[in-house]
């Protein structure tokens, strides 16, 4: 439980804890317990991780009865089986393509939640680990979008495609994976617009998009959907319009380095199984974290 | 799809007619609905509690116990303390009588700042404002060109001072307003957690160079339980003055407003929604509480509806239902329509009373609506103005000739049914139609 990013997570929490009350750690010290009252603040401590009252209430009901079959002895020993319960939510087994060769990533997501500066990252990230990188600037709508692009990728050294603002984001796609072949990248990241899933034309657009990617990429085209870990109960609504419209591959979480759990990943992953395959940490080039279900779990209940 | 409140609420209590009076168990139940629809729309928990317990108090001491219809009693008090606690109707940033006015904006990364500042800078030049700009984002990259493109884009001024001090670039700014005859300065700033000190130390000090008449505060409606912490930061910090909510355009339902409104005091003053730089508009107290209720933003669908339907179409349908001769091609309009404005899924959530249809709205894929297109082009026109004829034979016959089965048939014939059924209704409420829309009786209350 002592990886960099982790430290820096918990570094986070505990600031946090200091001005919070009703955590989970709030659980632990008042002894060792397990009464009506544990459970109820077990549970407000869950919904305050934004996971979700649906999520909760099965969790909370599996593991009381796990709890009294397996006669845990007290509240600490509920909560470590509590994390491995929720580190158990994710899935087991899935490639991390973000680190395949060759590949074309397609990175969206709704606004704000931090696709550029997830793809400056990962041009980093794949820059270091010796690989060709293309990136593609496929948000032609925001103003100034393919600016902040080109500032992330004069920071990881790498080339970077783009059009004026207001042209067609398949163009950008199509110039760009034109260029990757030429090139012989090992890995084209294209950043999209932030689109609320609610835009049929946006989401259309992007499908577009993806048809493009799919028809001019030499390598095969992931879908990164970008998540920002403060969003609510509406994050399992993205996921499942971003996941019909363009099947998603993956996931990034990003600002995790403020006082959100994330919780909403835990709902994802119950209901779409889509893996979470980095996290973001603060705005550095090197701070997007590869994502580790056991770690995740201990920040989300605050056992550090 | 979470069912609206005001359907479970009565399903809660339909259970008890005939019961002559109410348990306090039976107005647990009813608590404990409100407090997950509450929960689902990301209010916190902590304050859900509060609230829940309040409503509980008056639901008790009011005459739930001996009404009639304790379900719409019960929301109507859930209603009313909601649309209280989240303010006053209307309310306007207050500048005071000084040349420039200074607005400060602050909040989180991409809740949507940049973009409110030109929204802002946009709505008060329309309010007889001579607005300046001021960029104050020294950190994340091109976000200073990201205003300055926006600011062309409104033909709205923007400074952009040198180095990367962003408190003197704030003041400069503010120099710059002075010399240039502007009499309002927004002033945006970079996006910043609230436990980095250093960075809320860095808007302290703007805000104590430039002495801003109002502080808005920035939130994204899909913000979860964590809106509590942020919102008590900034607002024990910065001592912000009210809230621009942004994002409201999607389907969050938002609960972050009533988190941030209960724990700092602060008012909510705009609605941000969408990304057109016209789409910033005060922000409404009661239509909130109906969306985070989950009970549809009926006046929002209306003006969705007004955005996408051709005035044509939605003329002759008007007509249509005064008359009720409402027939299936007018459904095929209608589908039409919903398809043009992003889809059935889209407006559920915008419109209430759908648990009234029987069987509720089932989950509609769009594809679904497709296949009922089909069914009705395989009816002669006789048969589309006049369901009723359609018998054993001709069903067999629409089946085979849209390439579905005999049920599918019947289930569209049943749901046109309804929907005939609640056009009825909206009329008689004296409704006229989709541009004076009203809600069928039952929710009239609301």
């Amino acid at each position: 439980m002592s990886t960099p990013w982790f430290k820096r997570l918990s570094e986070g929490l505990t600031r946090s804890r200091e001005r919070l009350e009703g955590q989970l750690n709030v659980l632990l010290r008042r002894g060792p317990d397990v009464d009506e009252t544990f459970w109820e603040e077990l549970e407000d401590a869950l919904v305050g991780s934004d996971m979700g009252i649906t999520a909760v209430t099965e969790i909370v009901a599996r593991l009381r009865d796990l709890a009294a079959r397996r006669a845990l002895p007290d509240a600490h020993s509920v909560i470590a089986l509590l994390a491995e319960e929720i580190a158990a939510e994710f899935p087991s087994e899935y490639a991390d393509f973000l680190s395949e060769t060759p590949v074309t990533i397609l990175v969206v997501g709704v606004n704000g939640t931090g696709k550029t500066t997830t793809v400056g990252k990962l041009a980093k990230e794949s820059v270091d680990s010796g690989r060709r990188v293309l990136l593609g600037s496929a948000d032609t709508f925001r103003a100034a979008a393919a600016e902040q692009l080109d500032i992330w990728a004069e920071r990881a050294g790498v080339p970077v495609v783009r059009r004026d603002r207001g042209a067609d984001p398949a163009a950008v796609v199509f110039d760009t994976l034109h260029q990757a072949t030429a090139d012989g990248s090992d890995i084209a990241l294209i950043d999209t617009a932030g689109r609320l899933h609610t835009s049929t034309d946006l989401m259309r657009e992007l499908q577009k998009v993806q048809r493009v990617a799919e028809r001019e990429s030499t390598a095969p085209v992931r879908v990164l959907l970008v998540m920002d870990a403060t969003t609510g109960q509406n994050g399992l609504q993205q996921a499942r319009e971003f996941n019909s419209a363009l099947g998603v591959d993956g996931i990034a979480l990003t600002k995790l380095d403020g006082t959100a759990k994330g919780g909403i990943a835990v709902a994802i992953a119950r209901e779409l199984d889509i893996p979470i395959l980095r996290i973001g940490v603060g705005e550095g080039l090197a701070d997007l974290k590869p994502f580790s279900a056991p770690d995740f779990a201990a920040a989300l209940i605050g056992e550090a | 799809m979470f069912e609206n409140l005001s359907q479970r609420l009565q399903d809660v209590f339909a259970n008890l007619t005939g019961k002559g009076r109410l348990s306090e168990a039976d107005v647990d139940a009813a608590m404990r609905e409100i407090r997950l629809a509450l929960l689902e729309a990301d209010v916190n928990f902590k304050v859900v509690k509060e609230f829940v317990a309040s409503v509980r108090e008056r639901a008790i001491g009011q005459d739930v116990m001996r009404s009639l219809t304790p379900g719409q009693t019960v929301i109507g008090i859930v209603l009313d303390e909601l649309t209280g606690l989240l303010g006053e109707t209307n309310a306007r940033l207050t500048l005071t009588g000084r040349i420039p006015n200074i607005v400060l904006v602050v909040g989180l990364q991409g809740s949507g700042k940049t973009t409110a500042t030109a929204k802002l800078a946009n709505l008060m030049r329309k309010q007889g404002k001579r607005p300046l700009m001021v960029a104050c984002d020294v950190y994340r990259p091109a976000a200073i060109d990201q205003l300055e493109a926006l600011g062309k884009e409104l033909d709205i001024p923007v400074y952009r001072g040198q180095g990367t001090d962003a408190v003197a670039i704030a003041q400069a700014g503010v120099k710059e307003a002075v010399a240039n005859m502007r009499d309002l300065v927004i002033v945006d700033t970079a996006g910043r957690l609230h436990i980095d000190e250093e960075m809320m130390d860095e808007v302290v000090r703007i805000k104590n160079a430039v002495a801003p008449d109002q502080i808005l505060m920035v939130v994204d409606a899909m913000t979860g339980q964590d809106a509590v912490t942020t919102a008590n930061a900034f607002a024990s910090q910065v001592d912000f003055d009210g809230v621009v909510m942004t994002k409201l355009d999607g389907d969050a339902r938002g609960g972050a407003a009533l988190s941030v409104r209960s724990v700092t005091g602060k008012p909510i003053l705009f609605a941000s929604l969408g990304e057109k730089l016209d789409s910033l508009e005060a922000f409404h107290p009661d239509r909130m509480a109906k969306r985070i209720l989950g009970m549809g933003d009926v006046v929002g669908l209306i003006e969705k509806a007004q955005e996408n339907i051709e005035t044509e179409d939605a003329e002759a349908l008007e007509a249509r239902l005064r008359t009720s001769d409402f027939s299936l091609d007018d459904f095929l309009v209608q589908l039409r329509q919903i398809k043009k404005m992003g889809g059935m899924s889209a407006l559920l959530g915008m419109l209430p009373g759908m648990g009234k249809l029987k069987g509720g709205v089932p989950e509609i894929d769009e594809r679904q609506m497709d296949r009922v297109a089909a069914i009705i082009h395989s009816m002669t026109a006789k048969e589309r103005r006049k369901p009723q004829i359609i018998n054993g034979s001709r069903r067999e016959r629409i089946a085979r000739g849209s390439g579905v089965t005999v049920p599918e048939v019947n289930q569209l014939l049943k749901q046109f049914a309804e929907a005939r059924k609640l056009m009825k209704q909206f009329q008689k409420s004296g409704g006229k139609g989709l541009r004076g829309m009203k809600l069928p009786p039952g929710l009239g209350q609301f």
